[in-house]
């Protein structure tokens, strides 16, 4: 095409660009749909009988890269257990202002007592509301999480029930056999999460070969 | 002449007045939503139904601004540029034609602030000098970006002037008049029994020049070299804050629809279309004005459509295309136009 053709071709790009939808997402009004494994703010969950699953072992802390989890934990009372095991979370603390919700923590806990949710509006005037403690982190015994702002336009609460990718992901030992298969323990409220489906779909060969081809582009030289 | 004379030149003249600033809002809104379209954006939506008060919030923050003046600026010379800027964009806005005259009892009522009889030429002349506000405004600041923004104003109105006057010419020989009413009346009619007898048929080139021409000229998208965010900060209105700001961008935006005003009057037509009222009367000039405005905001949109299309020229290259081309290009058409329609209208010298 010609210096003067690809001219009036620009004029054609952009005219045409009028009659398209725009991509801009007027937030909070419309939202956009998030991918299955957003890591939103934690929760700590309670088995369907209302013990606490957080046995207060610290690990979450202890992997944490930003330092950003503070856990103390306490022996069970005999008489009223907390949670099953021999001691309890007695305190948990996540300053959201540190984390970089990467969900190692989620990784680490042997009970899968944290997990992320798909909320991410929990912005604070104060730095330490930012802090969260037991109370906006440990979920009800009918499983409703707790939320310091209440439910508006920014906020929607039911983002709280659903957990991020990884506690459907992949098995514990991360071995394939284990795939479709839940291997996480029952959360009060939602029960027993299905597994992600997905992973073990059979791939039909035109798209598999794509896939392959797609790969080798995306690495540059 | 008596009062109901005075009166009337004093309604038109307020009439016009607001209408500029009104319109000059609307036009603010619809650059940014156009461009926000072509840029698959949606552009201002908070301020009225689709963010149409978007340019008046704006306009009303600018007023309550602080003035902020810099400490080297040549006061006097600083706070008259931008008065400066505006005077000339709404003059020239007074000698053009938005609709035909009616009838008020036994006066006629032009739909036209004045019928200058050199019209065209009081149109060239303003332009020139809005473009010494951009220098005076560029030279008072006192400080180097405006500076470089208004030598570049210079040069590039020399450069652009002559090209958009020499446009020019090829209309003002085939009508042969300088009078903008005059030109739209010979713009009336039917061109070979069917197309409206506009001038861009037989004047295509003349009006592509021109149009360049013009854009230059208001300093707008790609030959915005004065402002120049991306090199010069804000140009010449770097130094300018506040209602002194706003003076500037009101008189760029009139000064578009100006442009595009006088290429829809010397090119397009002018306010001639299908009347559907009897001629004459208060109905069938608000049908022209109709028809103005609707070829007005056409060409309005070629600018906005313009800008959100092509990059800004460097400074070479818009010398370039200014001298090495445009000129020329515009002497060569106003020669072979007078010399084809001196062998249409007198016949061939040796026959």
């Amino acid at each position: 095409m010609s210096a003067i053709g690809d001219f009036f071709k620009g004029f054609g790009v952009t005219f045409r660009q009028m009659f398209k939808e725009p991509v801009t997402q007027e937030y909070p009004y419309t939202k956009r749909e998030k991918p299955q494994r957003f890591h939103g703010r934690h929760v700590l969950n309670r088995y369907p009988d209302g013990m606490e699953k957080c046995i207060g072992c610290e690990l979450c802390a202890g992997v944490c890269p930003a330092r950003c989890i503070y856990v103390r934990g306490a022996d069970n009372p005999v008489d009223d257990p907390v949670s099953p095991g021999e001691r309890f979370g007695f305190v948990y603390e996540i300053n959201m202002l540190r984390c970089i919700f990467c969900a190692m923590c989620v990784e680490a806990c042997p009970t899968e007592a944290i997990t992320m949710t798909h909320l991410f509006e929990f912005s604070v005037d104060n730095r330490e509301d930012a802090i969260y403690g037991r109370n906006e982190l440990l979920v009800d015994k009918d499983g409703t999480p707790p939320h310091p702002q209440p439910e508006g336009p920014l906020i929607n609460l039911a983002e709280l029930k659903i957990a991020d990718g990884w506690m459907r992901a992949t098995a514990p030992s991360g071995r394939a056999a284990y795939e479709g298969v839940p291997s996480w323990t029952p959360s009060a409220g939602v029960g027993l999460r299905p597994p992600e489906q997905g992973q073990s779909r059979v791939v039909p060969e035109s798209e598999k070969q794509e896939t392959e081809q797609g790969e080798g582009d995306g690495v540059h030289p | 002449m008596d009062f109901l004379d005075v009166l009337i030149i004093i309604v038109k003249v307020v009439v016009a007045f607001v209408f500029l600033l009104i319109n000059t809002l609307l036009l603010i809104w619809a650059e940014r939503k156009v461009v926000a379209w072509m840029q698959n954006r949606v552009g201002p939506t908070r301020a009225g139904p689709a963010g149409v008060l978007q340019g008046l919030a704006d306009g009303i923050k600018l007023f309550f601004k602080e003035h902020i003046t810099p400490r080297n600026v040549e006061f006097n010379v600083y706070i008259l540029a931008p008065v400066l800027s505006l005077l000339p964009a709404l003059l020239i806005f007074t000698v053009i034609p938005m609709g035909p005259s009616f009838a008020i009892g036994e006066r006629t009522v032009s739909f036209q602030v004045t019928d200058l009889n050199v019209g065209l030429l009081f149109i060239i002349a303003m332009s020139s000098t809005a473009v010494y506000a951009v220098v005076l405004a560029g030279w008072s600041s006192g400080s180097k970006y405006p500076l470089l923004g208004g030598v570049r104003a210079t040069a590039q109105a020399i450069s652009y002037e002559a090209a958009m006057g020499l446009a020019l010419v090829p209309a003002i020989v085939y009508a042969g008049t300088l009078s903008l009413s005059e030109l739209v009346a010979h713009q009336s009619g039917r061109f070979a029994g069917l197309l409206p007898n506009w001038h861009i048929i037989v004047l295509a080139p003349s009006f592509i020049l021109f149009f360049i021409a013009a854009v230059a000229e208001t300093n707008r998208a790609p030959f915005d070299l004065v402002e120049a965010e991306s090199e010069l900060v804000g140009g010449f209105h770097t130094e300018y804050s506040g209602i002194r700001f706003a003076l500037f961008f009101l008189a760029e935006y009139i000064n578009i629809f100006s442009m595009s005003a006088l290429a829809v009057t010397v090119f397009l037509g002018g306010f001639n279309g299908p009347a559907l009222f009897e001629v004459g009367t208060f109905p069938a000039s608000l049908v022209g004005v109709v028809w103005f405005l609707v070829k007005t905001y056409a060409v309005v949109f070629l600018f906005f459509w313009i800008r959100a299309t092509l990059p800004r020229l460097r400074y070479d290259q818009l010398m370039e295309l200014g001298w090495k081309r445009l000129i020329p290009a515009t002497l060569a058409w106003l020669g072979v136009f007078s010399i084809v329609l001196g062998f249409v209208r007198f016949g061939a010298p040796w026959a």
